[in-house]
C-alpha cells in the first residue's frame, strides 16, 4: 500500500428530488488498499458507487476517480476500473472461456492479452477442466469466483465490488477474499460493499454510512477502539441504531 | 472496432446456443409456408363431382371430357335416378353434380338452346360458388369453341381475368403476410427479450460500467437479429419460388431493401418495448400483443382494410405491416417498381426513423 490516492471525493452528494440519498461524503482511497464500504440497506451505499463508476452523475461536489473527475471524464474512468454486481454477472449461455474473451474484448485488450490473460485466470482458479464447460454448469462459489477474476481481467486502477459474497458458504467466501488479497498484492485497489460484518475485518480501512453520510472511517482496530466494541458488530449496531431511514 | 466484433460474436453465440429459439425462428416461416401452401388451401382441388350423362351424345361427352381434364374434379360417371343424387349429397360423397338431360345435342343444334342441371351442396356456400363457377366456365369455354360453327343467339360470354393471380392461387395473398409475420417476430420479439434478459439477468449494469458505448450494445444486438431476419426471408423467399411456384416479379434487390427497412422499424421497436418492459414475459407478452396481433389482423393480410370500421382503418395506418403488405405485394406479385410504392416507403421510413429516435431517447434515461 503506497499514499497514491486513487479515489477522492469532497462533499459528493446525490439529491433524487427532495431526497438526498447521498449527503456530502468526503474521502480518500489509496492504491492498493481494501477499501470496505458498509452501511445498512438504503443508507446510500450503492448510490455513492455508483457514482464513482460515471454510471450517475453527482448532483454536487468533487469527486476524482483513478485520476479522472466523474463529472468531465466518465469514459476514461470506465476504462481504468472493474466492476462486479451483487447478481452473478457473467453470462451463463457461454463458456468460461467464450465470457473472458467478450469482457476482454469489450475492454479493448489484443488476442494475445486476451489469450495469456484467460490462461493465467484459468490456472489461478483450477478451472483447466471447465474451461470450456458452460458457465451455467459451475456451482455458485466458483462463478463467484470466475465473476470477481473477469472484473479484473484488463488490470483496472480499481475494482468496485457490490457485496460480492451473497449467498456464498463460509469457506467460500474465506478463498473469495484470498483472491481479493492477491489482487490487492498486485497493486489492484479494492472497494467493496458488504453486509458480512465479519468481512469487514479484512479490509484495511473500513467507512460506515448511515443515512446517506459517512459516520465513521478508520481501520477496524481502529474502529473498534474508537467505539469502545469488542467487534465490528458492535460497532455497526451502535452507529446503525442512529438511522432515521427505514431500510428498504 | 474490436470490442464491437467481440460483442456481435458474443451476440451469436447467445443465439446459437438456444437451440430451441434457432428452431422456432427457422420453423415458423417454414411451417407457416408449408400449412397455407398445401395444407390451409381455400383452392378446391379434386372436388368429388357426379355427372348423370342421359344424352350420351357428342356435346355432352365433349363437356364431360373438359370437366374430367380439369384438375378440380374428380367425376364419376354414373346414371343416377334424382333420389340416388340426394342420397350422395347427404352422405357427403360428392359436391356437386351435373345433369345432361335426353337429346342434349339435338336441342342445342336445332332449338340453339340447351340447358344443363347443376346441383351443388351449399351448405359449404363458398365452395359451391367456387365450383359451379368452374363448371360455368367450362361450359362457356366449349360454347366458344363451337361458336364458329354454330350460331347461338345470345353471344355474349363475360370474361374473367383473374389479374396477377390468374389461378387465384392462395400463395400470392399469404405469402408477403408470412413474411411480414416472421420479420417483425424475429425482430421485435428477439431483440426486446434479449436485452431484456441482460437487465434481467444483472450483465447489463456490467456493460454500463465498462467503456462500450451504448449505442454500441443497441447496434451489436441488432445486427445479429438483421442477419437472422435477412435469412429467414431468403428462405420464404426460396420456398415460396421453388414450392409454390409463386416468382418474383419485380427487383429482388427493391424487396430486399424494402424488407431491411421493416426490420430496421422492427427493431426499434423491439428496443422501445425493452425500455419500457423489465422482464422477459413481459417483454415477449407485450411484442405479442402489440405487434404480433395488430400485425395479423390489421395489415390488410387476413382481412381487407377497405372492409374494415372506420375506427379500425384509421389504427391500421400506423400498423408498419400494412404498408409493408402493399409494397411487398407490388413488387413481388405485379413486379412494380420504385416508383409504384414511393409513398409506403417514405412512410416505412418514417416510422423507422421516429422509432428508432424514440427508443434510443428511452434507452439513454435508463441508463441513469
Amino acid at each position: 500500500m503506497t499514499n497514491e490516492t486513487v479515489i477522492r471525493t469532497n462533499k459528493l452528494t446525490k439529491r433524487f428530488g427532495d431526497f438526498v440519498a447521498v449527503d456530502e461524503i468526503t474521502f480518500d482511497v489509496h492504491k492498493g488498499e481494501i477499501f470496505g464500504f458498509l452501511g445498512a440497506n438504503g443508507a446510500g451505499k450503492t448510490t455513492a458507487m455508483r457514482m464513482l463508476c460515471g454510471l450517475s452523475i453527482p448532483t454536487s461536489g468533487e469527486a476524482m476517480v483513478a485520476g479522472f473527475d466523474v463529472f468531465k471524464e466518465p469514459e476514461e474512468i470506465k476504462k481504468n476500473i472493474g466492476y462486479m454486481s451483487q447478481k452473478f454477472s457473467l453470462y451463463e449461455d457461454l463458456t468460461v472461456k467464450e465470457n473472458i474473451e467478450f469482457y476482454g474484448g469489450i475492454y479493448g485488450l489484443t488476442k494475445k492479452q486476451i489469450k495469456d490473460e484467460s490462461a493465467d485466470l484459468v490456472d489461478r482458479l483450477g478451472l483447466h477442466d471447465e474451461a470450456d464447460k458452460l458457465v451455467s454448469s459451475l456451482p455458485l462459489g466458483w462463478k463467484q469466483k470466475l465473476s470477481f477474476s473477469v472484473a479484473i481481467v484488463h488490470r483496472p486502477k480499481i475494482v468496485f465490488l457490490d457485496e460480492p459474497t451473497g449467498g456464498v458458504d463460509p469457506s467460500m467466501r474465506r478463498q473469495f477474499w484470498d483472491l481479493i488479497y492477491d489482487a490487492a498484492d498486485r497493486g489492484i485497489t479494492i472497494f467493496v460493499t458488504t453486509h458480512y460484518l465479519d468481512e469487514a475485518e479484512y479490509c484495511n480501512r473500513v467507512s460506515i454510512m448511515v443515512d446517506g453520510k459517512i459516520e465513521a472511517l478508520d481501520s477496524p482496530a481502529g474502529l473498534r477502539k474508537t467505539f469502545s466494541a469488542n467487534s465490528m458488530d458492535e460497532v455497526f449496531y451502535k452507529l446503525a441504531r442512529k438511522a432515521k431511514r427505514s431500510a428498504d | 472496432m474490436k470490442q464491437f466484433f467481440s460483442f456481435i460474436k458474443k451476440e451469436f453465440a447467445h443465439v446459437f446456443r438456444d437451440r430451441k429459439t434457432l428452431v422456432m425462428l427457422f420453423g415458423f416461416p417454414i411451417v407457416q409456408i408449408v400449412l397455407f401452401g398445401f395444407a390451409l388451401t381455400n383452392e378446391l382441388k379434386n372436388a368429388n363431382i357426379a355427372v348423370v350423362d342421359n344424352a350420351r351424345d357428342v356435346a355432352s361427352q365433349q363437356i364431360i371430357d373438359k370437366m374430367e381434364g380439369s384438375k378440380f374434379f374428380n367425376v364419376q360417371k354414373s346414371l343416377m335416378t334424382p333420389s340416388q343424387i340426394d342420397a350422395a349429397f347427404k352422405e357427403g360423397k360428392i359436391k356437386l353434380a351435373v345433369v345432361f338431360p335426353p337429346n342434349f345435342n339435338q336441342d342445342l343444334l336445332h332449338l340453339n338452346k340447351a340447358s344443363i342441371q347443376v346441383i351443388a351442396d351449399a351448405s359449404d356456400p363458398n365452395t359451391a360458388a367456387q365450383l359451379s363457377n368452374y363448371i360455368s366456365t367450362i361450359v362457356a369455354d366449349y360454347q366458344a369453341q363451337i361458336a364458329p360453327t354454330m350460331k347461338v343467339p345470345y353471344t355474349i360470354i363475360p370474361e374473367v381475368r383473374m389479374l396477377y393471380n390468374p389461378d387465384l392461387k392462395g400463395a400470392p395473398n399469404f405469402v408477403p403476410g408470412v413474411m411480414a409475420m416472421v420479420l417483425l417476430l424475429v425482430c421485435v420479439m428477439m431483440t426486446s427479450v434479449s436485452i431484456v434478459r441482460e437487465k434481467e439477468m444483472g450483465t447489463m449494469e456490467i456493460l454500463l460500467v465498462s467503456p462500450v458505448k451504448p449505442l454500441m450494445v443497441i447496434i451489436a444486438k441488432a445486427i445479429p437479429y438483421l442477419v437472422l431476419s435477412l435469412v429467414n426471408l431468403c428462405v420464404i423467399l426460396l420456398l415460396s419460388v421453388y414450392a409454390l411456384d409463386l416468382p418474383i416479379k419485380g427487383s429482388v434487390v427493391l424487396l430486399f431493401a424494402e424488407s431491411t427497412l421493416l426490420i430496421i422499424t422492427a427493431l426499434a421497436l423491439g428496443l422501445l418495448i425493452s425500455t419500457i418492459t423489465s422482464s422477459q414475459q413481459s417483454a415477449m407478452f407485450a411484442s405479442m400483443l402489440g405487434m404480433m396481433l395488430p400485425t395479423m389482423l390489421l395489415s390488410g393480410y387476413m382481412f381487407p382494410i377497405e372492409n374494415m370500421p372506420v375506427v379500425l382503418q384509421v389504427i391500421s395506418n400506423i400498423v408498419p405491416a400494412r404498408w409493408y403488405y402493399v409494397i411487398v405485394k407490388a413488387v413481388m406479385l405485379k413486379g412494380l417498381g420504385f416508383a409504384s410504392v414511393w409513398k409506403e416507403t417514405v412512410i416505412l421510413a418514417g416510422m423507422a426513423v421516429f422509432f428508432t429516435a424514440l427508443s434510443l431517447r428511452n434507452f439513454k434515461i435508463r441508463l441513469e
